[in-house]
């Protein structure tokens, strides 16, 4: 019922606006009729978002998950150095991480004699992938020290070696405790791919404002167009959410 | 003295930090770090407002208000910011009809750092309702009987007793969603509003040094939100309660 309501309020926002939306006058398109034009385009764009989100979660996660465990190592000066490395990338805005790989990262390398490009994608991919190892470092973090102590002392008392202990007996309770927090940060970060709009990778929005320009930058487009590329990240990460917070509950530490 | 330092620097090692040598581009980025630190406290100040709005709407007796307030925050919290922005100045902004300004130029009835201002401040607004409904919640039903049975008034309640609580056990949630606004204010990059990320990509068009102002930036970031973690931390630390909230 929510939900229902939710969508229901989020339809109105974008198409109540425009009083016309039906009518189309003098050969051009009525603003439905343009809207249906251009959405394969838009939906294509969309899934290169989703493309992005899921690559740089992967990285991110992978680059994260040693950072994390860095975060917990018994050595002080690998503690400190991963605890730096994780503070500046939390710190730093994603634009601005974005930025920083778009204009510092060649377009191509030259790999024994061959040209091996280097597409302003990719290097989207990595911007995204940075911020998100620094989250992903604290979750796995956050999740290593929720684990009671004592359960280290029982597994050193069986004889367990550190390695062991890590990953037999604490790691496998960690990514239970990881998920929601784990799925909430995807939810950010595929947010985030539109970002990538603003150093020119050809994602939806990108492809939006192409769009409108196209049809001749008419004001009367604008709203349901850029109400139509909300609604597809709404619809997409609507559900993360929900189920987030469904196994928040189910996994929640009494 | 540190200018000539600097160009000492560019000489020797090619490393052409212009904000240090040029007065006009420093002057560009100066501005640029002060829109940037307006708009976070501008729009920190506002999500507040709405943040204690909202969860007070929450709580109404009436439900279209109820479903209203949450339905902002559920619209809110799970679309990009970005789009959010763009939707409010490209879309609302065609919209809204264009009013003469002083010289009788037409131009758009709010402008881009406003627009700005008012989506960022609806985005960290919807997060900050989440949180203080949370932090409300955590409140002891007692202690609102407590203050019922001494005949406080529905809103004397949750402005004098309810909110002060409520602050006290959201605020490390309060405060990762305000360093994050802070971070979020980069977006008004894209709609041409002059802060620092919009001062560092003209001068680096200029003087073409884009690894050195990257630097610069990613550092000054960094630092702007370190300082802002720092301070948070330290209140959080002072306004913590004794013993703490059972």
């Amino acid at each position: 019922m929510k939900k229902l309501s939710a969508l229901a309020l989020l339809f109105a926002f974008c198409a109540c606006l425009p009083g016309e939306a039906f009518a189309a006058d003098g050969g051009r398109p009525s603003i439905l009729g343009a809207l249906w034009k251009w959405a394969p385009l838009l939906l294509s764009g969309f899934a290169f978002n989703l493309l992005i989100s899921v690559l740089a979660m992967a990285l991110g996660t992978v680059l994260g998950a040693v950072l994390g465990l860095g975060l917990v190592a018994p050595s002080s000066g690998l503690r400190r150095t991963s605890h730096a490395a994780t503070q500046f990338f939390r710190n730093a805005p994603w634009l601005v991480l974005l930025f920083f790989c778009m204009y510092l990262m060649p377009f191509e390398f030259v790999v024994g004699g061959a040209v091996v490009p280097f597409p302003g994608w990719v290097k989207a991919v990595i911007g995204f992938a940075l911020p998100v190892m620094a989250n992903t470092a604290e979750i796995v973090r956050g999740a290593v020290q929720s684990i009671p102590p004592a359960q280290w002392e029982a597994a050193e008392s069986l004889s367990f070696t550190r390695r062991q202990t890590l990953w037999m007996v604490i790691l496998p309770q960690c990514v239970k405790r990881m998920l929601p927090s784990w799925m909430n940060l995807y939810s950010l970060v595929t947010m985030a791919t539109s970002l990538a709009s603003v150093v020119g990778v050809s994602e939806m929005l990108t492809l939006t404002a192409d769009a409108l320009a196209a049809e001749g930058g008419r004001t009367d487009l604008m709203a349901p167009f850029y109400g139509f590329v909300l609604f597809c990240f709404f619809v997409y990460c609507y559900p993360i959410g929900v189920w987030t917070r469904r196994l928040e509950a189910r996994y929640a530490v009494k | 003295m540190l200018a000539e330092w600097f160009r000492e620097l560019y000489r020797l090692t090619g490393i052409n930090l212009t904000i240090f040598t040029d007065s006009f581009d420093q002057a560009l980025f100066l501005r640029g770090l002060g829109t940037t630190v307006s708009l976070s406290v501008i729009c920190l100040s506002l999500s507040l407002l709405i943040g204690v709005l909202g969860a007070w709407w929450q709580a109404s007796r009436i439900p279209l208000v109820r479903a209203l307030v949450k339905g902002f925050v559920v619209v809110f919290r799970t679309t990009p910011p970005l789009v959010q922005i763009y939707f409010f100045y490209f879309g609302l902004g065609a919209i809204l009809p264009r009013v003469p300004n002083a010289f009788g130029v037409m131009q758009p009835m709010v402008g881009n750092t406003q627009w700005a201002i008012l989506s960022l401040a609806l985005f960290a607004g919807a997060f900050n309702i989440e949180i203080f409904r949370s932090g409300i919640e955590a409140v002891p039903r007692s202690t609102i009987e407590a203050a019922e049975s001494l005949g406080f008034s529905r809103s004397l309640i949750f402005f004098d007793v309810v909110l002060p609580l409520a602050f006290r056990v959201c605020l490390p949630a309060l405060n990762n969603n305000l360093v994050n606004l802070v971070k979020t204010t980069t977006l008004a990059y894209a709609i041409a509003v002059p802060e620092t990320l919009y001062a560092a990509q003209q001068i680096w068009t200029d003087a073409s040094n884009v690894p050195e102002m990257m630097t610069v930036l990613l550092i000054t970031y960094v630092a702007l939100v370190g300082v802002l973690v720092a301070a948070v931390r330290r209140i959080e630390a002072k306004l913590a309660i004794p013993g703490g909230m059972r």
